[in-house]
């Protein structure tokens, strides 16, 4: 991916996001979103999958994108990392599924590139992975994703602090990625 | 879970807490540590190093383990790293050829009678055997940190953390070998540190996978 302005703008967000601000990382992670997306319904369409199925793939990249971001050198452009990620657990996650795929590091450079259509349809087999979590990891994912509640809300509720529900909550998505990885191991 | 609820979810976990190199360099700094500490806790350093040292052949030795080590632990701190380049990987040509131009001159300066008994050594067994021991400490450090990473792959990024944990026990254990023959160090320290590599390869295949 050459630097566009778009790359320089995703790694000033991410810069941001390792140091703490989750706005920054917020936004990050909504505009690269429909380009995962873009490719992953791509995908989908010519292993004939379902175009439902592209959305748990698009979470699972992101779950991946999310839990390795302190591989990527804030000194480096952002674009060839994210390509290399996207690339590899696209691939492990459409194998997973039951399709074997090829997916050409050009092409997933092409379509970050690209200007992404169409907004996403929301489903998940995440939501199956979160019943294997144990409270109170899956009680905090659940009331900050599904109710939105911030993390004090959430520690205050819970009697935890603030740094105890941070932790809780890291733990949950390392476990959700482990799930993911274990579906795997059942199919085969 | 709806995607955005998904990207709320995950921008509340922001904050990158212990980045993959400080990791590294912590496995690096505590495998040297125990690496070195076993060494002299049990068989210590060789008792006559500080004139054994003036020798070419020691010194050959310990260079050629040290420069082994440096350059494949380069390589650990950018296997996990997707797009990092790969380049450095040229520097561990430097002690292969030396390794193999110190072969070709002990050949020449040994009489081929006497290329045997250099080759084998007192202690070729104990080296196979202590080597792949003194790499546990950093072997298991190195793979512990890299699961933190995202290597392309996972097997490969075992095998280079097997590598450089290999090198560096090399590196220790040169202190206490008192085989200094170039044909000993290019038997016996290749084999055992093609093992660790091996153990490498095996465990990461199955540790490093993300």
């Amino acid at each position: 991916m050459k630097h566009s302005a778009r790359e320089e703008q995703w790694a000033d967000w991410m810069r941001g996001a390792i140091g703490g601000d989750t706005q920054a990382y917020n936004r990050f992670l909504t505009a690269v979103t429909p380009h995962l997306r873009a490719m992953a319904r791509r995908r989908c369409e010519q292993l004939g999958a379902p175009p439902s199925e592209a959305e748990d793939v698009v979470q699972e990249v992101l779950l991946a994108v999310h839990l390795k971001r302190g591989t990527w050198d804030p000194s480096r452009p952002i674009g060839p990392w994210l390509s290399i990620i996207v690339r590899n657990k696209l691939i492990d996650s459409l194998r997973r599924r039951g399709r074997r795929v090829n997916v050409p590091i050009e092409d997933v450079i092409e379509t970050l590139e690209a200007e992404p259509s169409g907004d996403g349809f929301d489903r998940l087999d995440a939501e199956h992975l979160l019943q294997r979590l144990k409270d109170p990891q899956r009680d905090i994912v659940r009331s900050i994703s599904l109710q939105g509640t911030s993390i004090s809300e959430t520690a205050a509720r819970l009697k935890m602090t603030e740094g105890a529900v941070r932790v809780a909550l890291h733990r949950a998505l390392k476990s959700l990625a482990a799930f993911y990885r274990s579906e795997e191991r059942e199919d085969q | 879970m709806k995607t955005n609820d998904l990207i709320s979810l995950l921008a509340q976990d922001a904050p990158v807490r212990l980045r993959l190199g400080r990791m590294l360099a912590l496995a690096l700094a505590v495998g040297i540590l125990v690496s070195a500490g076993l060494l002299l806790s049990t068989v210590g350093m060789r008792a006559n190093m500080g004139s054994a040292i003036e020798t070419i052949r020691v010194i050959f030795k310990l260079v050629v383990t040290f420069v082994l080590a440096v350059a494949a632990c380069g390589l650990v701190f950018r296997i996990g790293r997707p797009g990092a380049s790969l380049t450095i990987s040229a520097w561990l040509l430097l002690p292969l050829a030396a390794l193999i131009l110190a072969v070709a001159s002990e050949m020449a300066i040994v009489p081929a009678e006497a290329w045997r008994a250099s080759m084998m050594g007192r202690h070729a067994a104990f080296c196979v055997f202590f080597i792949p021991v003194l790499a546990l400490a950093p072997l298991a450090g190195f793979l512990l940190a890299l699961r933190n990473g995202a290597p392309e792959s996972p097997g490969l990024a075992g095998a280079v953390a097997g590598l450089a944990a290999g090198a560096i026990a090399a590196a220790t254990y040169a202190w206490h070998c008192p085989d200094d023959s170039p044909l000993f160090v290019a038997a016996w320290y290749t084999l055992a540190i093609t093992l660790v590599t091996g153990l490498g390869a095996l465990l990461g295949s199955r540790l490093l996978r993300w």
